[in-house]
Parts: structure tokens; C-alpha cells; sequence
């Protein structure tokens, strides 16, 4: 077993279709992701549907964050340091679910991608009674 | 002597939640889900567990990335859950054990691990939805919690190995515990599941039960594989078996499995429900 390379090392884990959020995406994502953790109060999302841009201004994203939020552009947000369990409570106020999620950053239909899932459909139990 | 009489293991997915807000257990999407805690309910009757030590992470609720703790445990009188976001939030607050809290934050920091203590606390759907799975109809929640949130967000995450030990550490804790308490431990989330990026939908059956047939009688079988392997096996958010290996190292000496079920999809996790009898004790 290797140690993991950390975050700032030259040669960083390589997982297909997958970026584990490292401190290097946890830097560049900060201001993004706490905006979106403001939304858990349900007056800051009423404030953010009031006025986006306002509301994005205050918690200082970035050019290429704002420009990812207006284009409700999920890989453009993971890319600009957002974290999926954040970036879900914003997609909430949209309306989207992780199912939408994954649809939209799958380039699918929401029902080819429940479709998907369903295809590898599994239920085992088993019971020592 | 070791008061904890089980362990119970299942996912978390916060459309679990969802569903039982809206009444679904008998929908036949999420029937062979919830079907699974029928036997759970008739163990916890019979067992009747004081105390349920749950190994879970936080999901962006209590924790933001200003402050992220790699383990952090409960030590507060009460819990509650809150809106994490979409407008779901469940009002039955969990009862705490801060004098076992102690106990076991003392233990552990005594054998060297560094654990952030928290006497202020919210618990996310990680600790919820295994509560309303577990005493549906409990008019109030009376099975006492501590909490142990371990970070599966914000890599670098604590390896395999680490988390069996802290789980293993904090049996000893359990089992050093002087109070009457029949304890259950709980390790919440997974399995194979990926959120974001062009692998969302990802799932791993193999995988999967690669780790529940070896959770069980040998957890040491997933400490081949570092917490990055596990991201590209099951998925960014599998993971969180982390939290299941912490656990599963807190139950010590004889672990017999007494029920599994395994069902996929749930929304885009492939989810899954352990029950262990820890009964038998080998000696100290």
C-alpha cells in the first residue's frame, strides 16, 4: 500500500471522472461552498431567489463561480471548487435533486440516468433466523 | 464488562428522509429498502439498547470547511437535527450521555488520538435517518446518543486503519464504562455510491459485497485498500464505509451476523442494512 500523495504534491491521485475534494479544491472553492452552506437557513435561500447576483457579491465568488451558478453548471461549479454536498443544498433551491445532479453532469435525460441505476438493480437479504 | 449487545449498519441517504416525510415505506421503490429494518425493530424490542454510540460523518450542517475536524465526538446533553437545505428537518431531539461522552473522549485521547469535542452539536440526516429507520414510531427518541462524526469530505481523510482503531478504542471505552447502559454502536452511509463529476451514478455491487461479507468476520480485509483506492472503488461518497469500520472496531470479541440486506438503487446509492449480535465477549 502507497501513502497517498497529499494535496500540493506534484503528482496527485488519478481517479477516472472523479476529482477527490483536496485542499487544493477546498481553497478554491471557499467562497462558493459558503454560500451554499449559508442556504441551509431557509432565509438566505429566500434572499439568494430574491437576488442572485447580489447575494453571490456578498459571499465573494469568483468571476468563474458566478459565471457557473447563472449556467446552473455543475461541472463548471465542481471545477471552480465546489463541493457536492454544498453545491446540493444550492441545487435545492432550483428545484434539482442529486438525481438531476447527476443527469446534468452526465449529459443524460433524468430518466435515462434513473434508468441507469435501475438497470443494475439488486435487492439480497439473507437472515441467520 | 461490555455492555454493547449489536451493531447496526446502514445508509443515510437524505431521500430516505424524504420518504419517510411523505409515508413510502410500502412504495414499491422503496419498500425493499425499509423492509429491511423489519427484524432491526424487532431486535431493538427485544434488546431495548439505553445508549447508540454512532459512527457517522457530517455532511455540511454542524461542519463548514473553515473548521473541519477528522474526528470529532458529542459530548452534549441533547442533539438536534435542522433544515439542511431543502426544508426537511425531523423536531424529535436525541437525548445525550455526556458523562460517557467524557468517558470516551478521555479514553481515546489517552491512547493517543486527537479528537475535537463538541458540547454544542447539530446532527445531520447521517444520525437521523438511521434514528427514524430504526423507532419509527417512537413518540420521542429515549435511546441516548453519542455521536462521532469522521470527515469524508475534505481529503486528506483518515485511512481505514485509523478509523478501525479509533473504533476499537472506543470498545475499550464501552467496555471500561462503569454505568448500567446497554449500548448498540451504529456506522452510517455508504455503500458504493459517486455524487458529482462524469462518474455520478457510479456504483460497485462487487465491491460491495466484498465489504459486507467481510465487515463482519474480518474488517481487517478492507485495510488493504487506503482512502483513496476506497473513493475509486465505491464511489467519492462510498467512502463512507469509514464510518462503518469505526464501528465495527467497537464491537469486541464474538460478532455474529443476524440479518443483511442489500438493495439497489436508492436514489443513486446502493444501499445496504447489517445487523451483529455482539453478545459473546472473549476475556479481557
Amino acid at each position: 500500500m502507497n501513502a497517498s500523495p497529499g494535496a500540493m504534491s506534484a503528482a496527485k491521485r488519478q481517479i477516472d471522472g472523479t476529482e477527490p475534494f483536496d485542499g487544493e479544491l477546498a481553497m478554491r472553492g471557499y467562497a462558493l461552498n459558503a454560500m451554499c452552506f449559508s442556504f441551509n437557513q431557509g432565509e438566505n435561500r429566500e434572499a439568494f431567489a430574491r437576488d442572485e447576483e447580489g447575494y453571490m457579491a456578498k459571499f465573494g465568488l469568483s468571476e468563474q463561480q458566478k459565471q457557473a451558478v447563472r449556467e446552473r453548471d455543475v461541472l463548471a461549479m465542481l471545477d471552480a471548487g465546489g463541493n457536492v454536498y454544498y453545491l446540493a443544498k444550492l441545487a435545492g433551491i432550483f428545484g434539482l435533486n442529486v438525481q438531476d445532479l447527476g443527469a446534468l453532469q452526465t449529459g443524460v435525460s433524468l430518466d435515462e440516468f434513473k434508468a441507469a441505476l435501475l438497470a443494475q438493480g439488486e435487492t439480497q437479504r439473507r437472515s441467520a433466523a | 464488562m461490555n455492555k454493547v449487545v449489536g451493531g447496526i449498519f446502514t445508509s443515510h441517504v437524505p431521500g430516505i428522509g424524504g420518504a419517510i416525510a411523505k409515508g413510502l415505506q410500502q412504495d414499491p421503490y422503496w419498500k425493499p429498502f425499509f423492509d429491511g429494518f423489519l427484524p432491526i425493530h424487532d431486535w431493538l424490542a427485544r434488546e431495548k439498547p439505553d445508549v447508540a454510540v454512532v459512527f457517522y460523518n457530517d455532511h455540511g450542517l454542524n461542519f463548514f470547511l473553515d473548521k473541519m475536524p477528522t474526528f470529532a465526538i458529542g459530548a452534549a446533553s441533547e442533539y438536534r437535527h435542522e433544515d439542511e437545505g431543502w426544508g426537511i428537518a425531523f423536531n424529535k431531539p436525541y437525548p445525550g450521555i455526556p458523562e460517557l461522552s467524557w468517558h470516551i473522549i478521555e479514553t481515546v485521547v489517552a491512547n493517543e488520538f486527537d479528537p475535537v469535542t463538541c458540547q454544542a452539536m447539530l446532527v445531520d440526516h447521517a444520525v437521523a435517518v438511521p434514528y427514524e429507520l430504526c423507532w419509527p414510531d417512537a413518540p420521542e427518541f429515549t435511546t441516548k446518543l453519542v455521536p462521532i462524526a469522521i470527515n469524508t469530505v475534505q481529503h486528506p481523510l483518515p485511512s481505514p486503519k485509523r478509523c478501525l482503531e479509533l473504533g476499537r478504542t472506543v470498545g475499550h471505552a464501552l467496555a471500561s464504562w462503569q454505568g448500567p447502559e446497554k449500548i448498540v454502536v451504529m456506522g452510517t452511509g455508504g455503500l458504493s455510491h459517486q455524487l458529482e463529476g462524469k462518474r455520478a451514478g457510479f456504483l460497485n455491487k462487487e465491491f460491495d459485497h466484498f465489504c459486507m461479507d467481510n465487515i463482519g468476520p474480518n474488517p481487517e480485509a478492507l485495510l488493504k485498500y487506503d482512502s483513496l483506492d476506497i473513493v475509486e472503488l465505491a464511489g467519492s461518497q462510498g467512502v463512507e464505509i469509514l464510518n462503518w469500520l469505526a464501528a465495527r472496531g467497537a464491537m469486541q470479541g464474538k460478532v455474529v451476523e443476524l440479518e443483511a440486506n442489500y438493495h439497489v438503487p436508492i436514489s443513486n446509492t446502493a444501499a445496504a442494512t447489517m445487523l451483529f449480535e455482539n453478545r459473546e465477549k472473549v476475556a479481557a
